[in-house]
C-alpha cells in the first residue's frame, strides 16, 4: 500500500473517532441538541469506501453520517459548527446532526428517515445515467433499513433502469436496540440484492483495506454500466444508538470481542508492522488531530446563530412568472 | 386561439416544457407507452422517448422519491401519480424529503419538482379513489400546493411549476378532464401564487378552488337570477395562500362563503375562514359558511354518492344562509 493512502487512512479514521468524541462530550455539555447518533466502531466503512470513490461521485447518507461528510472534505469547523446548531454549520444550522448537506462536495444529505436514502440516490443515480456521465452514488444505510418498503422499490428501479449505484450497507447488526436476527428473516443484507439480479458482496467492516478494495471493486462494477451493485460492511457501534441510547441491550463480551478488532487500532498497528507509516506519522497525526478538533469545537462555539427563521421554505419570490394573476 | 380540453392543456405544458429544457422529463405509472390514464401525457413518448418518459413500477414512494433525488442533482421531474389516493403512499418522500430538504440544507440544495395528480370524486369510484387531500399538502410547509380551475390556469400554471424550483404539488380533478376552454396559441405562463377575483359581485363572496370553484360559478348564476350580486374567488394557491385578495373581497361584500369536496375537519374551508376572522372579523355581516362533504368515506352507490359531495345547489343554498335568506 501507498504511504499516501495509509496516512490517509489513519488521519481519517483518527479525525471520525476524536471528533464523535468530542461531540459526545459537547453533547453532554449541552451544546448539541436533538439526537446525535455517533460512528466510532464504524470509521473503516466511511473511510474506506469514500477513499475509494472520486471526488466527483455523490454521496447520501444516513442520520449517521458526521464522518461520511468530514471523510467527503466537508471541513470540521462546518459539521461541528452545524452540530451546534449555527450559521457557519454546513447547512447553515437548519438541518442540524442528521441533516448535513455541502453541494459542493457532492454530499446529498442525511435522513433521518429510515430508508428514504434508497429513492434519493437511484434518483440522482438516474440524472447520470440520463446525460451519460461515468459518475455513481454511494448510498449508505444500515442493516434496519433493508426492511423499509422502498429498499425493494428502489432497488428493483435501480435494476430495471441500470443506475449508477452503489449500495453500501453498514451492518451494525442492531436497528436502534433491535438485533439483526430478531428483524430479518434473512440477516445476509446481501443476499436480498439477488432477488433483483444486483450482483452484492459481504466484507468485514472492520477492516480499512478489505472495504477498499471491495468498494473499487464494486465501483469498477457499477462504471463499467453494469447498473448497481450492494456492498454489505459488517461492522459494529460502540455506542448506543444515539447519545439517548446506553446499549444496554448487548452484552459486554459482545462489546470486549468487537473492540479487540478496533478498524483504527488495528489499522495503526498493521501499517506500523507493514511499514507504511513510522510511528512518528502517528504522533504527527494524533497531535494534528487534537488541534483540528478543537478548532472545530471553538469555531462552533465562538460562531453565530442563525437569525432568520423563513428564509429558504421557498426558493423563488413571490411574483413568480407572469406577475399577478 | 384555441379550444383545448383540461387535460390537451396539460399536455400542451408537457411538450412545451420537455421541448424547452432537455432537463425535464414526466415519470408516473402508464404514462409512456399507454399515454397516462387521463391522456395527459399522449404521445410525448414517442416524441421524446423512454429516458425521458418513464413508465414507473406501482412504487409511488420510491418514484416519487427517484424525481426527488433526480431533481436535487438537476433534472425537473414532473411526476403523475395517477389518483391522489395513491399519493399517501408517497406521503413519506413527499413530505419528509421534498418539502423539506431545501430548508434543512439552509437553501443550498432545492428540489425542483412537480407531482401532479387527480384528487376529488368522479362517478362512483368508491371510497379508494375518490380521496381529495388538498388539505393535507396545504398544511405542509416548504411545498407550493397549486389548484388549476380550467384547461387556461392548466396549461399555463403546469409550465410555471416546471420552471418553479420550489416542489409543486399540482392538484387536477378527475371530472375536469374534458372540460374545454380558450386557450392562447402562443405560450403563456400563468403565476403559481395570488388568488384571483374571477366574477365581480357585492352581496356575498363565493371561494372555491379547481372543481369548488366551477360550483361557485354556478351558484353564482344562480343567485343572479334571485337578483343578489356573488363576487366568485378562485383560492388557484393553497399554498402559499393569497390572504390579501381574500381579505379585501371580504371587506367589499361582508358575507364569506367557503366551498370544497373535501370532508371539513382541519381543511380548506376551516384554514380560509380562521384567515378571514384574524384579518377582517369586524368587515363580517353574518356567519361564514362552510360547503363540504359529508363525513364519511366515499360511498360508490350513486344516490349516496351524490348525497356526500356538495353540488351548486349546495352553494347556492349555503349563499342563501349567508344572507340572511333562509
Amino acid at each position: 500500500m501507498q504511504r499516501k493512502l495509509a496516512w490517509q487512512f489513519l488521519y481519517d479514521m483518527t479525525l471520525a473517532r476524536q471528533f464523535e468524541q468530542a461531540a459526545a462530550e459537547q453533547y453532554t455539555q449541552g451544546n448539541i441538541g436533538g439526537f446525535l447518533h455517533l460512528y466510532p466502531g464504524e470509521e473503516a466503512v466511511a473511510v474506506a469506501s469514500l477513499h475509494a470513490a472520486e471526488a466527483s461521485d455523490y454521496v447520501v447518507s444516513t442520520y449517521r453520517e458526521h464522518v461520511h461528510a468530514l471523510v467527503r472534505g466537508v471541513r470540521p469547523a462546518a459539521v461541528m459548527a452545524e452540530l451546534f446548531g449555527k450559521a457557519t454549520g454546513c447547512s447553515g444550522g437548519y438541518g442540524g446532526s442528521m441533516h448535513l448537506y455541502d453541494a459542493e462536495h457532492r454530499f446529498l444529505g442525511g435522513y433521518a428517515i429510515v430508508g428514504e436514502t434508497f429513492a434519493i440516490a437511484a434518483g440522482v443515480g438516474y440524472w447520470l445515467r440520463m446525460n451519460d456521465l461515468t459518475h455513481v452514488v454511494l448510498c449508505y444505510f444500515g442493516d434496519g433499513a433493508v426492511n423499509q418498503g422502498t429498499f425493494h422499490e428502489s432497488l428493483n428501479m435501480a435494476a430495471l433502469w441500470k443506475l449508477p449505484v452503489l449500495f453500501v450497507c453498514e451492518n451494525n447488526r442492531y436497528q436502534i436496540g433491535t438485533e439483526i436476527h430478531r428483524h430479518s428473516a434473512v440477516p445476509e443484507v446481501y443476499r436480498r440484492a439477488s432477488a433483483y439480479g444486483i450482483d452484492s458482496r459481504r466484507v468485514d467492516g472492520m477492516d480499512v483495506v478489505a472495504v477498499y478494495e471491495a468498494t473499487r471493486a464494486a465501483l469498477q462494477h457499477v462504471r463499467a454500466g453494469n447498473g448497481p451493485y450492494l456492498l454489505e460492511c459488517e461492522t459494529y457501534r460502540y455506542r448506543g444508538h444515539s447519545m439517548a441510547d446506553s446499549g444496554a441491550y448487548r452484552s459486554a463480551l459482545e462489546l470486549a470481542e468487537l473492540r479487540a478488532r478496533d478498524p483504527l487500532d488495528g489499522f495503526r498497528e498493521r501499517a506500523l508492522a507493514e511499514g507504511w507509516l513510522v510511528a512518528a506519522d502517528c504522533d504527527e497525526i494524533d497531535s494534528e488531530i487534537d488541534r483540528v478538533v478543537a478548532d472545530a469545537v471553538r469555531f462552533a462555539a465562538d460562531s453565530p446563530q442563525p437569525t432568520d427563521l423563513g428564509a429558504s421554505v421557498y426558493r423563488e419570490p413571490l411574483d413568480l412568472y407572469g406577475g399577478r394573476p | 386561439m384555441a379550444e383545448l380540453a383540461y387535460w390537451e392543456a396539460i399536455r400542451r405544458a408537457h411538450d412545451e416544457e420537455l421541448a424547452n429544457d432537455p432537463m425535464v422529463l414526466a415519470m408516473g405509472e402508464d404514462i409512456g407507452v399507454v399515454g397516462g390514464t387521463y391522456k395527459a401525457t399522449s404521445g410525448l413518448y414517442q416524441k421524446y422517448g423512454d429516458k425521458r418518459i418513464i413508465d414507473t413500477p406501482i412504487s409511488e414512494n420510491s418514484f416519487t422519491g427517484i424525481g426527488i433525488g433526480a431533481s436535487m442533482a438537476g433534472l425537473r421531474p414532473i411526476i403523475e401519480i395517477m389518483s391522489i389516493n395513491f399519493a399517501l403512499l408517497a406521503l413519506d418522500t413527499l413530505v419528509n424529503a421534498a418539502a423539506k430538504i431545501r430548508y434543512m440544507s439552509g437553501g443550498r440544495v432545492s428540489c425542483p419538482i412537480v407531482m401532479r395528480t387527480p384528487g376529488g370524486t368522479a362517478h362512483q369510484l368508491a371510497a379508494q379513489h375518490s380521496a381529495r387531500l388538498a388539505r393535507v399538502f396545504m398544511s405542509t410547509s416548504g411545498l407550493r400546493v397549486v389548484t388549476p380551475r380550467g384547461a387556461m390556469e392548466a396549461c399555463g400554471m403546469l409550465k410555471s411549476a416546471v420552471r418553479c424550483n420550489d416542489p409543486v404539488i399540482f392538484i387536477e380533478h378527475e371530472r375536469m378532464y374534458n372540460l374545454r376552454e380558450q386557450v392562447p396559441d402562443t405560450e403563456y405562463f400563468r403565476p403559481l401564487e395570488g388568488a384571483e377575483i374571477v366574477r365581480k359581485g357585492t352581496d356575498i363572496t363565493l371561494i372555491g378552488y379547481n372543481w369548488s370553484f366551477l360550483l361557485c360559478m354556478k351558484a353564482a348564476d344562480m343567485l343572479e337570477r334571485d337578483g343578489i350580486s356573488a363576487e366568485v374567488v378562485d383560492l388557484r394557491s393553497l399554498k402559499p395562500l393569497d390572504r390579501e385578495t381574500i381579505r379585501r373581497s371580504v371587506e367589499k361584500t361582508h358575507r364569506v362563503l367557503v366551498a370544497e369536496e373535501d370532508e371539513a375537519a382541519v381543511g380548506v374551508g376551516s384554514e380560509i375562514i380562521s384567515v378571514i376572522i384574524e384579518d377582517c372579523f369586524f368587515a363580517l355581516d353574518s356567519q361564514p359558511v362552510r360547503i363540504h362533504a359529508a363525513d364519511v368515506p366515499v360511498p360508490y352507490a350513486a344516490n349516496l354518492e351524490h348525497a356526500a359531495i356538495p353540488d351548486e345547489h349546495d352553494v347556492y343554498q349555503g349563499a342563501l344562509k349567508a344572507l340572511g335568506r333562509i
